[in-house]
């Protein structure tokens, strides 16, 4: 692609004659109660921006991201892909491969300083100079690393690329990080879950199209318009939870009325995410819907808190591998019994000194 | 203030079997004016309800029987918790607030002198008695050394550990934005994630009941063993010491 489509462009290859466009941007800027005059300047404006190239890298990843996001149904998927985005390279994607495809990549870099959108899935391995994973016969840290750095924002898709996710598990051989690790000059958008939401893929990508910037994050880099309430929040079982009614076995009664999952291990109550409004596939379904707790895959380091299936967690720090109450009785086991001992030397103590006090 | 109380006590005189009235001079020290002894309790019950409730928020209670429209325990035990963590929090502000405008020994529990020499003395001297080692223990006014770095160690640390995450976890429900979000939200990143501020919060949990445990039990030997009284100075704020003897 030599020259990027602008959106006239595109109405045009979809076979909108140029009377229907220009009516079209008449009947935007009526609709949008803006003067007749707006409209050649609606016109302009479609024909002259360009859509903006996208560049999706693949590091050490699943492919689950990019599965998950050619489902989405609102936008569908084709919209995005072949109309509001130039997505110039996407390796697993694309028809072009091999020289070829590293080409269009380098030319993309080149022809679009600064503008173009980065979105990474996976994430780079650092151990053995990164040679755990290679693209085009080279580390992908550096290819990562050389097309980050004239990047206006990069998305992180997906759990790997914005917190590690299962590659970076312990005890993490290829260390594996999560891309905000290496890149620190640039503004990363962390759209975590394995595999995030189709729609919210979209859904981010679109706004940042239609507004021309990063949508607002909270603290830890996630858009704040789907990550900002826990699966808990929302879930349509929190009447239950409230309740005190819980799932206490699989297949109980409880398992059969569609009663809380907490005490089977959900991490709906610490997990930010938006299965339980947006939920998957055209809105069918989410996890605990399927009458299975969140398994946290949206959340730092889900893999290595200990069982899916416990409520209380583990902790792995110091060489332990004990969740809080395992440790907590132990201790204060431990210390009942030493006040016990001690309890008892003092009793014999005093009855011993007794008579030499008076 | 000071006083002196003088406490008659009969003494069997072993020679002729007879008993003899002996006079000994008590002295009394007020310690702990009002506001720091009703929040000592206030502290006892909410932090009581505070473990209670938040086991059963980690670990909950059997299923309840009928429509969830009925029933609203977690939700109960969640607001016990929430309230008494407000009012642990409340009073721990006060408390401080009192150690800043009340008596010298309001500041005790604040500031162990770990710099000075002398008192880490007394830590050991105070180690030597619980270890059966010393036949005597000094006599203190307020905490002795090895108390007060207990206090501030298990306590005084435990509770502002539970107190940050307690609001961290709390702004997860309030909202982003909400106050509690602004003031302790930070903590949750700096965890790794919720999950991990919810453990640890626990783990907090176990060492405030070790603590407690440790205190009960070292409030009652005291009481029994030391040179002056313990349980009853909480409840009227006046150390009694039962001898007249120095140090």
């Amino acid at each position: 692609m030599s020259q990027l489509e602008t959106f006239y462009n595109v109405m045009r290859r979809q076979g909108i004659t140029r009377r229907s466009f220009l009516k079209y941007c008449s009947l935007t800027a009526a609709a949008l109660g803006l003067g007749p005059a707006f409209a050649p300047r609606i016109a302009h404006a479609m024909e002259t921006k360009e859509r903006t190239p996208v560049l999706w890298l693949h590091g050490l990843e699943c492919t689950c991201c990019s599965e998950s996001f050619i489902r989405s149904a609102h936008p569908l998927v084709k919209d995005v892909v072949l109309s509001m985005i130039s997505l110039d390279y996407d390796d697993t994607l694309m028809a072009s491969a091999g020289h070829q495809a590293e080409a269009i990549l380098e030319e993309t870099i080149q022809k679009y300083k600064g503008k173009y959108i980065l979105a990474v899935e996976g994430n780079p391995p650092l151990n053995e100079d990164g040679m755990f994973c290679i693209v085009g016969g080279k580390p992908f840290l550096d290819q990562l690393k050389h097309a980050a750095k004239d990047a206006a924002a990069i998305i992180a898709w997906g759990s790997c690329a914005s917190w590690g996710c299962v590659q970076a598990a312990k005890p993490n051989p290829t260390q594996a990080v999560p891309i905000h690790k290496v890149i620190k000059d640039k503004p990363i958008i962390k759209v975590p879950g394995c595999p995030p939401i189709a729609e919210v893929m979209t859904g981010v990508i679109t706004y940042m199209l239609t507004f021309g910037r990063v949508p607002e994050l909270d603290r830890q880099g996630r858009p704040k318009m789907f990550y900002s309430q826990r699966i808990h929040d929302k879930c349509y079982r929190r009447p239950h939870f409230d309740a005190g009614q819980f799932v206490e076995q699989w297949d109980d009664e409880g398992a059969r009325k569609g009663y809380c999952l907490y005490k089977v291990g959900c991490k709906g109550p610490t997990t930010y995410n938006a299965c339980s409004t947006v939920r998957w596939n055209e809105g069918t379904s989410f996890p605990i819907q399927a009458g299975h707790g969140c398994i946290g895959c949206s959340e730092d380091g889900f893999w290595d808190k200990g069982s899916f299936y416990d409520r209380l967690t583990d902790i792995k720090q110091f060489g332990i591998e004990k969740n809080a109450d395992e440790i907590g009785m132990t201790v204060a086991g431990g210390v009942g019994a030493a006040i016990a001992a001690h309890a008892a030397a003092s009793a014999v103590k005093r009855a011993q000194h007794k008579g030499e006090q008076e | 203030m000071t006083s002196t109380v003088e406490k008659k006590e009969l003494v069997d005189n072993h020679r002729d079997g007879t008993k003899k009235e002996l006079v000994r001079k008590q002295t009394a020290v007020y310690v702990y004016e009002a506001p720091l002894r009703l929040w000592h309790w206030v502290t006892v019950l909410s932090v009581l309800t505070l473990c209670v409730t938040g086991y059963f928020i980690g670990v909950p209670l059997p299923t309840q029987p009928g429509e969830a429209s009925e029933n609203f325990l977690m939700g109960y035990i969640r607001f016990a918790h929430f309230t008494a963590g407000y009012v642990v929090t409340i009073a721990f502000i006060g408390r401080i607030y009192w150690a800043i405008v009340g008596n010298s020994h309001a500041r005790e529990l604040f500031y162990p002198k770990v710099f000075r020499k002398a008192w880490w003395k007394e830590v050991w001297h105070e180690i030597r008695w619980y270890s059966f080692i010393e036949k005597t223990p000094k006599k203190y006014v307020g905490h002795n050394p090895l108390a007060q770095l207990g206090m501030f160690v298990l306590f005084v640390l435990g509770i502002i550990f539970m107190i940050v995450t307690g609001f961290a976890l709390y702004s997860e429900g309030l909202g982003q934005g909400s106050w509690a979000d602004v003031m302790f939200g930070w903590v949750i990143p700096l965890f790794g994630q919720s999950q991990d501020v919810h453990t640890w919060h626990r783990v907090g949990m176990w060492w405030i009941i070790t603590f407690i445990m440790i205190h009960v039990y070292v409030a009652i030997r005291e009481d029994i063993m030391s040179r002056q009284s313990l349980i009853s100075t909480m409840i009227s704020g006046w150390r009694m010491f039962k001898d007249d003897k120095p140090d």
